[in-house]
């Protein structure tokens, strides 16, 4: 089976470094699966978990926005945050869904509600990454 | 004569402890810069590969019409200050302060004409003691900044320019060279200008479209590049204070040997003394 390597940075450090057979994005387009042999392309990433195939095996990362930068035998995504599905830490990243859910029920000024959602999406992305594992 | 003796004694006593401290410094900072050269080389793949999908776009048909890469008349200037929270760094937080303090009295009539972001203490109070505003201020960075400390002043100051409160974006801050050499450096981070195109760029097909990329690349690369000149600013901070105290220390060490030097000669020639005035006394007495 053909591979593509699949690389993952930030501005810290690079986070993933793996030879994989498929990977699957959000876009802000939509959903996309990218296969190797892949047309280059570039497109912005919604804040949702990355998963990539290994042969029967998928791993998740957690990737908080960003972009995806396609080339014919790689992908990389550059990415403000991006985690892990094993080091994410499940209780913390419940705490801060409920927490985020709270605060938009509350219904504060539009700044707060934002950055609420954005926690929101987050954490969801986090636990997502971790359950699918 | 013995008082002098006992006064630097004690000048010795307290610059050895002087030295002790610069000396632990300087190890300190030695150990830190390497640690914040590390940062600075590891976050150096995910501008560089910003720049190129960038530049791949501006090169391209109707990319560089972005407002970020064109220049328009400058009614007013943003700066966007980076210094240290703690001091004792030799020239580190005055070479740069005093940059800034001379661009802007050289090119600005009225407090109107320019905007300050200052990152760190030492920027936040020499602004203060001379009554400049600053429209954002961030300290209590730890020596190891992580991005997302940084993004929320490097997105206000890019939020800025886009929506016109100023034309232009400088980022001021102490370019690193290597340990010995730091050199305090004012770059315009905004707008971008013309980016030149790379050679062997893929053609990517962009999605939703090659501007709306543009549009969420654009201010992140800007706020990367602030996030950068953060890094090597931390470099240049530990550089000067492993310099600064390497030098006190060696300071010290020739003072210790210079007062030990007049030490003994007050205790030689007190000995000498003490004889001659028994022998003095010994010949009266015969």
């Amino acid at each position: 089976m053909s591979t593509l390597r699949l690389e993952i940075v930030t501005p810290e450090r690079k986070v993933y470094e793996k030879d994989v057979n498929m990977v699957v994005v959000k876009g802000i387009a939509g959903e996309l699966g990218i296969l190797p042999n892949h047309i280059p392309l570039v497109t912005p990433l919604k804040v949702a978990p990355v998963k990539a195939k290994i042969g029967n095996t998928n791993e998740f990362i957690a990737v908080h926005g960003g972009f995806m930068e396609v080339r014919k035998d790689k992908v990389v995504i550059l990415a403000e945050a991006a985690e892990l599905g094993a080091d994410i830490d499940v209780s913390r990243a419940r705490l801060a869904k409920e927490r985020a859910e709270r605060r938009l029920a509350q219904k504060q000024s539009d700044i707060n509600a934002q950055r609420a959602e954005m926690a929101l999406l987050r954490a969801i992305s986090r636990l997502e990454s971790v359950i699918d594992q | 004569m013995a008082k002098g003796m006992r006064e630097i004694k004690r000048s010795i006593k307290s610059k050895q402890n002087t030295k002790q401290i610069t000396k632990a410094m300087e190890m300190v900072a030695a150990a830190k810069l390497r640690k914040a050269q590390e940062a600075a080389l590891a976050s150096r793949p995910y501008a560089d590969k910003m720049k190129e999908v960038i530049s791949s776009i501006a090169s391209g048909a109707g990319g560089s019409k972005h407002p970020m890469l064109q220049t328009r008349p400058i009614k007013r200037t943003a700066y966007l200050v980076i210094t240290s929270d703690r001091g004792l760094a030799g020239g580190y937080n005055a070479n740069i302060l005093r940059k800034v303090l001379l661009t802007i009295k050289e090119n600005h009539r009225s407090p109107e004409e320019y905007a300050v972001f200052v990152i760190g203490r030492k920027g936040r109070d020499f602004f203060a003691r001379r009554n400049i505003t600053l429209v954002d201020e961030i300290t209590g960075l730890s020596d190891t900044p992580k991005f997302s400390d940084i993004k929320e002043i490097a997105a206000r100051a890019v939020k800025g320019y886009e929506d016109g409160t100023f034309d232009e974006l400088h980022l001021a801050y102490n370019k690193f060279y290597n340990a010995l050499t730091q050199v305090p450096t004012l770059k315009q981070l905004l707008p971008l200008g013309q980016i030149e195109a790379g050679t062997d760029k893929p053609d990517y097909e962009y999605e939703p479209s090659s501007e709306e990329v543009l549009n969420v690349l654009l201010p992140k690369y800007a706020e990367t590049l602030v996030f950068s000149a953060l890094l090597e600013g931390k470099a240049s901070e530990f550089g000067a204070r492993m310099t600064a105290m390497g030098n006190a220390t060696k300071n010290a060490t020739k003072m210790i040997s210079d007062l030990t030097l007049t030490y003994n000669r007050a205790r030689q020639a007190a000995i000498t003394q003490e004889i001659a005035e028994i022998v003095s006394g010994a010949n009266a007495q015969q």
